[in-house]
């Protein structure tokens, strides 16, 4: 049972805040769609492995799936550097700014 | 010309044989959504320079009598969740209203390789997190079949563009259904590829280990064509699979005598509609009489399929959607503190259900949380993975529902997430299991409401899955006059 606490962590977490109106209905629907996610344990799975990706289960043949795709690690051309400020919010043209992290 | 009618095929031939240029084409087309998008709003941003660049492009190389590309001229739209060069891409996001994104998708770039004319960006559920195109953050879609009910989603604008005729094919995302219910609620034809058969570069993320780029087409042909386009492995994309790329449109047409149909009794239990179920039926019958054997299967898992997405998918969504934090691009609230501008502009930017599925997300990949959701969730994952394994050592592909009902009104689901959620009961199984399917349309209600029907195949098998697509369209297309 998710309590308005944990609603209250979890925004932190995922650096929401929510009104105190969102928080309400999130702790409704989050329990509603918690306990129905409940039912997998009804699924006995000790003994079954996790799938993360489908690429791991499946391959070119049994020994080399796709999950092992490796390429060699070499410099490519990447974003210049004033296309990737284009979109910045703030920025002085070299870096993005933000509000002051550090005290002193 | 009447453009209503094109499909990817006569669109190019009409080009080639200089009935039209691909200049006018874009033009019919741009009055057309100009005249008639405003009711339905499929389009969210239009490309015009764009599109007639590459227009002029197709018109000189017809001039001077040298091959067309295979989609030379063709108006395509693509989902507003892949990245357009210099154009707005927003994935329906306020957070994203005004990104101008850098670089061009695998996708488009593919897409233009091969001549097409890419009229606009598709609106679709925020992120791509909705059944219904109303988590858009710019506006409900309208399905053209009927204004007042929901085209499906996420990608209802891409589906609904095709329904209304102004695009002649687009490109979706599906990573619960979301390519192929939309198809069926719009009474077109919807394609999810193998997991790795197309790039997912420059595919804003919404779940990365079950976003499958893919096609809408009015015909399964065309499909077909545009898979042969789309497909192929990127280096940009690690998880795109080095497999060769078949001619899939040379497997359209071909007979399907002998060919087994698997069809399972859990996708035709309770809470099927009636009229779904009967013209999912019939279609299976017509299979039958053009020389499939029907063979009963059973994927007893599949009633664990919803919650199981809902853990794996919302976990992937709460990390890919940490990166909108007012920083690099996007809205910023402003806020004294670095933490304090975080939340407000995530606040701000964030639709309800976006938000919603990042709180889920982020409950059960947290402290204590991890062993019992998301790796319970994996691991049931494999028990989906392992039913379409042993389905598919007895049968060459599975046919289902695409839906459990079809369209349903607006806002008729609105205040219910779970609600909404079961309107992917048959398509998110798919998306975790990596396999193919595709939404062909099979029949209509009374109301005159499209009924979709699903075929699924084998890993990197689409080109059964068109055939038998094809001989379904064809049958079904005789009887329903």
């Amino acid at each position: 049972m998710v309590t308005e606490k944990d609603v209250a962590y979890v925004a932190e977490l995922a650096h929401l805040e929510l009104t105190d109106e969102e928080r309400a209905r999130m702790l409704k629907d989050l329990n509603s769609i918690l306990g129905y996610i409940d039912r997998l344990n009804e699924l006995d799975t000790a003994n079954v492995e996790p799938m993360a990706q489908v690429a791991a289960r499946y391959g070119k043949n049994d020994a080399q799936s796709f999950a092992e795709a490796m390429r060699p690690d070499e410099p490519r051309p990447c974003l210049p550097h004033d296309e990737a400020l284009r979109n910045a919010p703030k920025s002085d043209g070299v870096f993005f700014k933000v509000p002051k992290v550090i005290e002193r | 010309m009447n453009i209503d009618q094109l499909t990817v095929k006569s669109a190019r031939t009409a080009v080639l044989e200089k009935q039209i240029t691909a200049t006018a084409l874009a033009d019919a087309f741009y009055k057309k959504i100009e005249a008639e998008d405003a009711a339905i709003n499929a389009y969210l941003t239009l490309c015009k320079d764009r599109a007639y660049a590459q227009a002029a492009r197709i018109d000189t190389l017809a001039d001077k009598g040298d091959p067309l590309p295979p989609l030379a001229g063709v108006p395509i739209a693509v989902k507003d969740v892949f990245t357009t060069k210099d154009v707005r891409t927003t994935a329906a996001s306020k957070i994203l209203e005004n990104f101008i994104a850098p670089y061009d998708a695998t996708v488009v770039e593919k897409l233009e390789n091969a001549g097409a004319v890419i009229l606009g960006k598709t609106n679709c559920d925020e992120f791509a997190m909705g059944s219904s195109n109303e988590n858009s953050g710019f506006g409900p879609v309208h399905n053209p079949r009927d204004p007042s009910r929901v085209p499906g989603g996420s990608s209802g604008g891409s589906a609904a563009a095709v329904a209304a005729g102004t695009a002649v094919a687009s490109i979706g995302s599906d990573t619960g259904g979301s390519i192929r219910q939309p198809a069926a609620f719009c009474g077109v034809v919807g394609l999810m590829p193998t997991y790795g058969r197309v790039s997912r570069y420059g595919l804003i993320a919404f779940a990365s280990s079950l976003d499958h780029p893919g096609p809408f087409a009015k015909t399964v042909n065309d499909a077909a064509i545009l898979l042969e386009v789309l497909a192929g492995r990127d280096p940009c994309d690690s998880t795109t699979a080095d497999v060769p790329v078949p001619s899939y449109v040379e497997q359209v047409g071909r007979p399907i005598t002998g060919l087994k149909v698997g069809v399972p009794a859990e996708y035709l239990g309770e809470g099927l509609d009636a009229e779904v179920r009967a013209a999912v039926e019939n279609g299976i019958q017509e299979l039958a009489s053009a020389g499939a054997e029907i063979v009963p299967i059973s994927l007893p898992h599949t009633a664990y399929a919803i919650p199981t997405y809902y853990v794996v998918a919302t976990a992937e969504a709460s990390s890919n959607l940490a990166r909108y934090d007012g920083v690099r691009y996007g809205l910023r609230a402003d806020g004294k503190t670095l933490a304090e501008m975080y939340r407000r502009t995530r606040d701000a930017g964030f639709g309800a259900e976006v938000k919603r599925r990042i709180m889920l997300g982020t409950y059960v990949l947290s402290a204590g949380y991890y062993d019992a959701y998301y790796l319970k969730a994996q691991r049931v994952r494999s028990l989906l993975a392992r039913d379409f394994d042993e389905a598919f050592a007895k049968v060459d592909v599975v046919v289902t529902p695409t839906a459990p009902t079809p369209a349903f009104k607006l806002g008729e689901k609105a205040d219910d997430p779970l609600a909404m959620y079961l309107a992917d009961i048959f398509t998110v199984t798919a998306d975790l299991v990596g396999i193919p399917g595709i939404s062909i349309p099979c029949g209509n209600s009374k109301e005159g409401l499209p009924i979709g029907m699903q075929i699924l195949g084998k890993h990197f098998d689409e080109g059964t899955v068109l055939r038998v697509a094809h001989v379904a369209e064809h049958v079904l297309a005789g009887k329903n006059g």
